[in-house]
């Protein structure tokens, strides 16, 4: 079994997101990185799938600047076998142009799972999974929060509003993963220095030019909280007048 | 917090990973449990096989014994981090690696090594250091157990030991006992223990005001009867349980700062949201020049371990350059958490936040290890060459 | 001049409310241009009977596609056919919604165009050919301005974004053949699992009363659910640390990496208002927040605050909200 994870690297979504001068882009400039959470999630089950099987090997690839060689690496401490580095000077907006580059680099690697995470914590998105499925024309199932694989066939939960379905497919595929699903591990001390000595492959990202730009990005005006109308259940009926008379929702 | 001094640029990729992964664990698993362990007076001993599957227990011993193999930056920046939780979870680490595992791999016999240290570097061995007595504290070199050959090459400790951390949760104990008469202090030996052993009993010492989330216990031998194999064979004299304090006290160097960091961070957010007089009370000068003078001491300990660590990594460091080290950044911990817990206010006496732990935990960390006045005399020593001791 | 084609999306035999505000959405393009809205529907036959409904929110024409085997949505059959269609009716914009079902499909049908998308929009402006929209970034906590010059411009709407709007048209109904056999799809539906009954989605339900650790227990969540009971409409949600508490399940989780609701009332109790949180809930119209530490943050977010135990002031909120329904 021959899994490859897609993982992103993305700011600390903690951080306090300023804004760049031409204001397009969030400032990455002085902002902490880590591993995009459901990529995470993404490479955990991953790596629970092959533990549990005599041959098993997880490969993990990010596009992007050197810098992503640091998420690569996080994701081999992980227990993660090699990783590839698919280089770029940024990671364009255009997540068909990824997608492309993906599946250029996927395309006949033997991979019986491609795994993404349901979307990255910057573009929110969740593109890049099912785009590079269809490239590759393999099955594709989005959001999985449950995954079992078992003789050349997955068998996946997705959570829909109100209910969710259960749904079997044939490997080779493409799933991405939702949270829930497993708690990504901490990388073992003994994993962080084994992850020195695996390989991890650089080459050029195939990019082609980007149909979709970001000409604006902006933090949202501050909602104008801050109203306390009240202690304990004294203020219940001012609070029940206001959601009648001025908020309207009651 | 905020790397003031870009300390980060000092440390390698891994060292920074290493750090980084117990950072996440602590947050994840100690900091949302710790206080209300603390006051229940309880070790969180739900947290071991996690701190195990880490690889925290003796992270700078070599891998093929089972252990991480780390440099002892990284393993000074494991005990940072683990201390930024508790002084009593780090103190949990430091016994099991530097005064268990560091003296099996340093004194042990093959056979031992082999045995025991890919069991403790899992957790499933539990060890204690047993060097203290309830009247030689400082003076080590005072103690009376004693431990006697027998004509089949056994051995049978008598003797009492105090203050031992882990002592009623260890499966293993390192006994440090005089093999010949109670004057010679270099007939010291160190002994491996099981405290499943006949006449070993290990009792929980009450009512203490500080490392309330550690268990420290009374040990008592009485006629215990260990065979041949359970010492040490390259230990001897009063120089080989000092060895493992020397190790021990590297890592408190830079736990203590890890605690200075958590009171730093719990002041400094604080100080940004608590309004007083319609403003943040970070805008009034005497927070300011708290919170000023604590961001100084932490990047200056900072700097002291990082150097330490590369000397010891280097083998050229020296007992007394880890008692300076000790001795300051224990030193400025403790103020730190006090002036933490002040900018506080009332809210600084609850166990919902972490100064005052931290400040009565500090207090044990001031005197264990060589108490904060032995070092003095120690670097006294170094100075001028005269010795200062009682003897 | 370009038509704009949506998809209308179903569950079980119905529509979902989102299938109408897709159509809304691409009404609003098509009349930059004075183009047509087409709405694609499809499902098990019988479906057709939906398709009236559609030409009441602005579809022009309404293309359906009825087969047994579309009893259960497939992505593969669904992302096959409205990618033909949209070849072949050369249509300026194509417009789904980002629910569940959607953002598994729009993706596909974009790469099958060899086109980029915009997901989760929150609000679009422009003609087919260079639409502008509105889409969260970073964890919610920016908003980017996405232009798109491929054509067509293919486009998934966050759900409760567009307000589905009476637009009377033709709804004039042409039958479709599904573009794949669904006998050969790849990825099958082998059950559906119903959640709890009655209970509107976090998704759909105009409010939402949500927990968090601050109710101090389990079963304390009781209080949470009674006072969404006297609402009548509203859903239950939760925070982070509870559902990994396993006080309620996963799928109940607000913020960051659970669901991002905007519905017109959040209701917040015993929830501290961690950035996390924050980032699922605060596009809600009207925020209340009942909480006992009266520095917590999700006071700084909330319209209406009250500070005091949870345990407290829910039962009385919850007879207020009783009694003021039943004077309605």
């Amino acid at each position: 079994m021959k899994i490859v994870v897609c993982i992103k690297r993305v700011p600390d979504m903690e951080s306090r997101f300023r804004i760049t001068a031409d204001g397009k882009l969030v400032d990455e400039a002085g902002l902490k990185f880590d591993m995009s959470d459901f990529d995470g999630y993404a490479v955990e089950v991953a790596l629970q799938l092959t533990e549990k099987l005599p041959q098993g090997e997880v490969v993990v690839v990010s596009l992007g600047p050197d810098a992503v060689q640091e998420v690569l690496r996080k994701a081999l401490s992980m227990g993660a076998a090699r990783a590839i580095h698919l280089k770029a000077d940024r990671v364009p907006a255009d997540g068909f142009a990824v997608a492309r580059a993906l599946a250029a680099e996927l395309q006949g690697g033997g991979y019986d799972l491609i795994m993404f995470g349901k979307h990255a914590m910057d573009t929110m998105s969740g593109v890049v999974g099912p785009m590079t499925a269809e490239l590759l024309g393999l099955p594709n199932v989005s959001a999985a929060s449950k995954l079992d694989v078992a003789s050349g066939k997955g068998t996946a939960r997705r959570e829909l509003e109100g209910g969710a379905e259960i749904v079997e497919f044939p490997l080779p595929a493409v799933v991405s993963i939702d949270e829930g699903i497993a708690r990504p591990r901490y990388p073992s001390l003994k994993g962080i220095m084994a992850a020195k000595k695996k390989p991890l492959e650089t080459k050029p990202a195939q990019l082609d030019v980007a149909r979709l730009e970001v000409t604006k990005t902006e933090l949202p005006a501050d909602r104008q909280g801050g109203r306390i109308i009240g202690e304990g259940a004294a203020a219940v009926p001012e609070l029940v007048r206001l959601l009648q008379t001025e908020a309207k929702v009651l | 917090m905020q790397d003031f001094y870009n300390i980060d640029s000092l440390l390698s990729e891994e060292e920074i990973a290493v750090r980084d992964s117990v950072r996440r664990f602590v947050d994840d698993n100690v900091l949302p449990i710790i206080g209300e362990c603390y006051v229940e007076g309880r070790f969180p001993r739900e947290i071991v096989p996690g701190l195990a599957e880490l690889g925290v227990f003796g992270a700078n011993l070599p891998e093929e014994y089972g252990c991480a193999g780390l440099n002892n930056v990284a393993y000074g920046l494991i005990m940072q981090e683990l201390e930024r939780g508790d002084s009593g979870v780090r103190s949990f680490a430091s016994v099991q690696g530097a005064l268990v595992m560091y003296p099996i791999y340093a004194f042990g016999s093959e056979e031992q090594k082999q045995h025991y240290l890919p069991k403790m570097a899992a957790g499933e061995i539990i060890g204690c250091f047993g060097l203290t007595e309830p009247d030689f504290g400082s003076n080590p070199a005072g103690m009376i157990t004693m431990a006697r050959e027998q004509s089949d090459g056994s051995w049978v400790i008598n003797g009492a030991k105090m203050w031992i951390t882990n002592g009623s949760t260890a499966q293993a104990a390192i006994v440090w006992a005089k093999t010949n008469d109670d004057k010679d202090q270099r007939s010291i030996r160190g002994f491996i223990v099981p405290t499943s052993s006949k006449g070993f009993r290990a009792k929980d010492q009450k009512g203490k005001l500080s490392l309330r989330a550690s268990d420290t216990s009374e040990l008592v031998l009485e006629d215990v009867r260990v065979p041949k194999d359970a010492l040490l064979p390259k230990s001897g004299g009063l120089k080989s349980p000092l060895m493992c304090l020397t190790q021990a006290r590297y890592g408190i160097s830079w736990g203590a700062l890890g605690a200075a960091i958590a009171c730093f961070e719990e002041a400094s957010s604080y100080a940004k949201t608590r309004i007083m007089f319609d403003r943040p009370i970070g805008g009034f000068q005497l927070q300011q020049l708290r919170l000023a003078d604590m961001l100084t001491e932490i990047v200056k300990g900072q700097l002291l371990c990082v150097q330490l660590g590369r000397l010891k990594d280097r083998g050229e460091f020296t007992p007394q350059q880890v008692s300076l080290a000790k001795r300051n950044n224990v030193h400025i911990a403790t103020d730190i958490a006090r002036e933490a817990r002040r900018l506080l206010g009332a809210n600084g006496i609850l166990a919902e936040y972490s100064a005052m732990r931290h400040m009565e935990n500090l207090e044990s960390v001031y005197t264990y290890e060589g108490t904060h006045d032995v070092h003095t005399l120690v670097l006294g020593q170094a100075v001028t060459g005269l010795n200062a001791f009682g003897a | 001049m370009a038509n704009v084609l949506a998809f209308a999306e179903s569950r079980g035999g119905e529509l979902r409310k989102v299938a109408l505000e897709a159509v809304t959405a691409a009404r609003a393009l098509a009349d930059a241009e004075g183009g047509e809205v087409h709405a694609l529907l499809m499902g098990a036959p019988g479906i057709a009977a939906k398709a009236e409904q559609l030409g009441r929110h602005g579809a022009d024409v309404v293309l359906v596609v009825e087969h047994p085997a579309l009893a259960n949505h497939s992505a593969e059959v669904a992302a096959a056919t409205a990618a033909a269609r949209a070849r072949e009716g050369a249509y300026g914009a194509v417009v789904f919604s980002a629910s569940a079902q959607g953002k598994d499909l729009a993706p596909r049908v974009a790469a099958k165009l060899g086109v980029p998308m915009a997901a989760d929009v929150l609000s679009l402006e422009g003609a087919p050919g260079s639409v502008s929209v509105t889409h969260p970034g970073y964890a919610s906590k920016v908003t980017r301005t996405l232009t798109l010059s491929a054509k067509p411009a293919i486009l998934s709407l966050r759900p409760g974004a567009f307000t589905p709007a009476a637009v009377t048209k033709a709804g004039r109904v042409e039958t479709l053949a599904p573009a794949m056999d669904p006998a050969s799809a790849r990825v099958v539906v082998k059950e559906m699992v119903q959640g709890r009954s009655g209970k509107p989605d976090l998704g759909d339900a105009p409010v939402i009363v949500s927990g968090g650790r601050g109710l101090r227990a389990a079963e304390n969540f009781r209080l949470v659910e009674e006072l969404a009971d006297a609402f009548g409409n509203a859903a239950v949600g939760c925070t982070r640390a509870v559902a990994d508490d396993g006080w309620r399940p996963q799928s109940d989780q607000i913020g960051q990496t659970g669901r991002t609701v905007s519905p017109d009332l959040y209701v917040a109790v015993g929830i501290s208002g961690a950035i996390q949180h924050l980032a699922g809930m605060r596009t809600a119209k009207t925020i209340v927040a009942i909480n006992r530490d009266k520095e917590a943050p999700i006071f700084k977010v909330a319209d209406y605050g009250i500070v005091g135990d949870a345990l407290e002031v829910v039962p009385a909120l919850t007879a207020a909200v009783r009694e003021a329904k039943q004077g309605h």
